[in-house]
């Protein structure tokens, strides 16, 4: 146990010196996210009308949520990579805890979705988003944030570990993300969405989880599904953790 | 007890006395009966193996040919289907974890992180053996000197250059200072030259005692380095022996004619059958034949063909390669055999 707790140390340290070295990762952390907000409230922000307070306080909850959940594609993508390029295999013949390969490359994801948050909320404070509530209010919504993107995390490590090459790890992500970002009430409210749709939104993990943040974050009413949205993270962890687990198993012994 | 010959392969399925169903412990390594498939593909069909400690033992074989499989299996990353195999004297399914502790693996991709320094390669690798960061860092910049890599040591591995990556790769290998030492084709892909400098870091490590199975395709990286070869195909090890003995058997040098007329290719067959006890080999306008350790074989085959009316393109004298004793031994090109 001290083992994994040491070695995933090392793996994430690996992980997140490696980042600035590939710039157009970091780009993905940093400008894009400005980039959508700056997209979707001053682009189409202004024919969306939504319940309540600005559209920019609307809009921070919800692409916070989008982008945390993107951000696990690092994972997947350096896992294929690894897998590729033997690294997987130079770890596996060290002395080292199995899961720390793993466990190393989500919890890295954990400080760079930390780090687009930030970008997120300061961008957000800028364009009009406000705080409404309490600092524990904020903070549990900080957690319920990063529990998500870390459970997503392990989503992106099957994915990565399933596909052939990162170019699919890519792709196969974006069409599984996308989807379920965009249908849900992180954008839009889910009353302006045509029934089928809208039936989809409201059972989305994605709209309870954004609805969640948002009334942690600017009170805005919604109903009560705290213990829901944790609820999913927990859900989606204990899905996709041994998945993925099991898969590197699989993967790695070829 | 030691086996006289201190490495030791024998062809399946050829003897089978009771000592040989257990692995031998004074061995560094020892394998017996390793099978393994993957889906309808059978890569190891029953190998047996001795690697004497201190000696390097050479896995000669084409592409396809289970070198890999074999030495994943040995090194624990890969499960043996059948068979069980003990590295240092560590069972290599049951002691997994201790036995990673004592081996060392370099393959054919260099397996260091590109975006990574090399100190920064190495010292990760140091604090993933369970070293403390500082002790890490100097055995990596030890490493570092050793390979000749100080200058490069705080830059991205992505700047190295082929040799300088698997220079790397070695020395990640060896940061444990592990007393076997598998190497999975180190210089497949590498110029001349970085060769040369690897094939040095090698002999000197083994003059210091290391053990080391060493895969490759080349039939001189397995001639300068061995002191035995074990050649394998599809599978299974098909001759065992030292560097001498294997080349006597492929049959010294070859003569290799290339005509200007392909259709005289039986004629100059004719005229040449003589000059070796073996049948020249056709294809189209190229003939080859070995012409074991006879002097003046180029004069005397030019002699011939002309005194037979056919024209020369080009006359050579070669060393055996893999192709050669894979002709010897199997009767079949090493191509054939590539499954993989």
């Amino acid at each position: 146990m001290r083992r994994l707790f040491s070695d995933t140390l090392v793996v994430t340290e690996r992980n997140l010196i490696r980042l600035p070295r590939a710039p157009e990762l970091l780009l993905a952390f940093t400008l894009q996210p400005i980039m959508f907000v700056l997209l979707f409230r001053y682009v189409f922000g202004g024919a969306i009308r939504v319940p309540g307070g600005s559209y920019a306080e609307y809009l921070i909850p919800g692409i916070i949520v989008q982008n945390i959940a993107f951000g696990g594609f690092v994972t997947a993508l350096g896992l294929n990579e690894d897998m590729q390029k033997g690294i997987i295999d130079r770890f596996r013949s060290l002395p080292m805890s199995r899961a720390a390969v793993l466990a190393g490359r989500t919890s890295a994801d954990i400080v760079t979705n930390a780090l687009s948050m930030t970008i997120l909320v300061v961008t957000g404070l800028i364009i009009g988003f406000s705080f409404q509530t309490g600092v524990l209010h904020v903070l549990i919504g900080l957690v319920l944030a990063l529990t998500f993107g870390y459970a997503f995390s392990w989503v992106f490590a099957f994915l990565g570990l399933l596909v052939k090459s990162p170019e699919a790890a890519n792709s196969v992500g974006f069409l599984a993300v996308f989807p379920l970002t965009f249908i849900s009430s992180a954008f839009v409210p889910g009353q302006s969405l045509p029934t089928p749709l809208r039936q989809f939104s409201d059972v989305n993990p994605f709209t309870i989880i954004v609805n969640e943040l948002r009334w942690l974050w600017t009170g805005q009413p919604s109903p009560d599904q705290l213990w829901q949205a944790f609820a999913w993270v927990a859900f989606i962890l204990l899905v996709f953790s041994p998945l993925a687990v099991r898969r590197y198993r699989r993967a790695a012994s070829r | 007890m030691r086996h006289s010959g201190g490495v030791r392969a024998r062809i399946e399925g050829q003897g089978s006395g009771g000592s040989e169903t257990t692995v031998n412990a004074a061995a560094a390594i020892s394998a017996r009966g390793i099978s393994k498939s993957f889906g309808d593909v059978r890569a190891l069909r029953g190998v047996d193996l001795d690697v004497r400690q201190g000696t390097v033992l050479g896995l000669l074989g084409p592409n396809g040919a289970g070198k890999t499989t074999l030495v994943r299996i040995l090194a624990t990353l890969l499960a043996p289907d059948a068979g069980s195999a003990s590295v240092a004297g560590l069972d290599v399914v049951a002691d997994q974890n201790r036995l990673r502790e004592r081996i060392g693996l370099a393959g054919q991709y260099a397996a260091v992180d590109e975006n990574l320094t090399g100190l920064e390669n190495l010292t990760m690798v140091g604090r993933l053996y369970g070293f403390r960061r500082a002790v890490a860092k100097r055995r990596g910049r030890e490493l570092l000197e050793q390979f000749d890599l100080v200058e490069a040591a705080s830059r991205p591995v992505k700047t190295y250059s082929g040799g300088m990556r698997r220079r790397l790769d070695l020395a990640a290998a060896l940061v444990a200072k592990p007393p076997v030492l598998f190497l999975d084709e180190p210089t497949t892909g590498l110029d001349p030259r970085s060769r040369l400098d690897l094939w040095d870091v090698i002999e000197k490590l083994v003059s210091q005692g290391t053990t080391v199975l060493l895969t490759t395709q080349y039939l001189d990286e397995a001639d300068r380095l061995a002191d035995r070869i074990a050649v394998i195909d599809h599978g299974s090890v098909i001759a065992e022996g030292t560097p001498d003995e294997l080349k006597d058997r492929v049959g010294g040098e070859r003569l290799e004619v290339h005509l200007e007329d392909a259709s005289q290719a039986t004629a100059a067959a004719q005229a040449l059958a003589t000059m070796s006890d073996e049948q020249p080999l056709l294809s189209e306008a190229l003939i080859r034949i070995g012409v074991k350790g006879r002097s003046g074989a180029i004069i005397e085959a030019v002699r011939r063909l002309d005194g037979a009316g056919v024209g020369v393109d080009d006359i050579a004298l070669r060393r055996p390669t893999l192709d050669d004793v894979f002709l010897a031994l199997t009767g079949h090109a090493a191509e054939d055999g590539d499954q993989a």
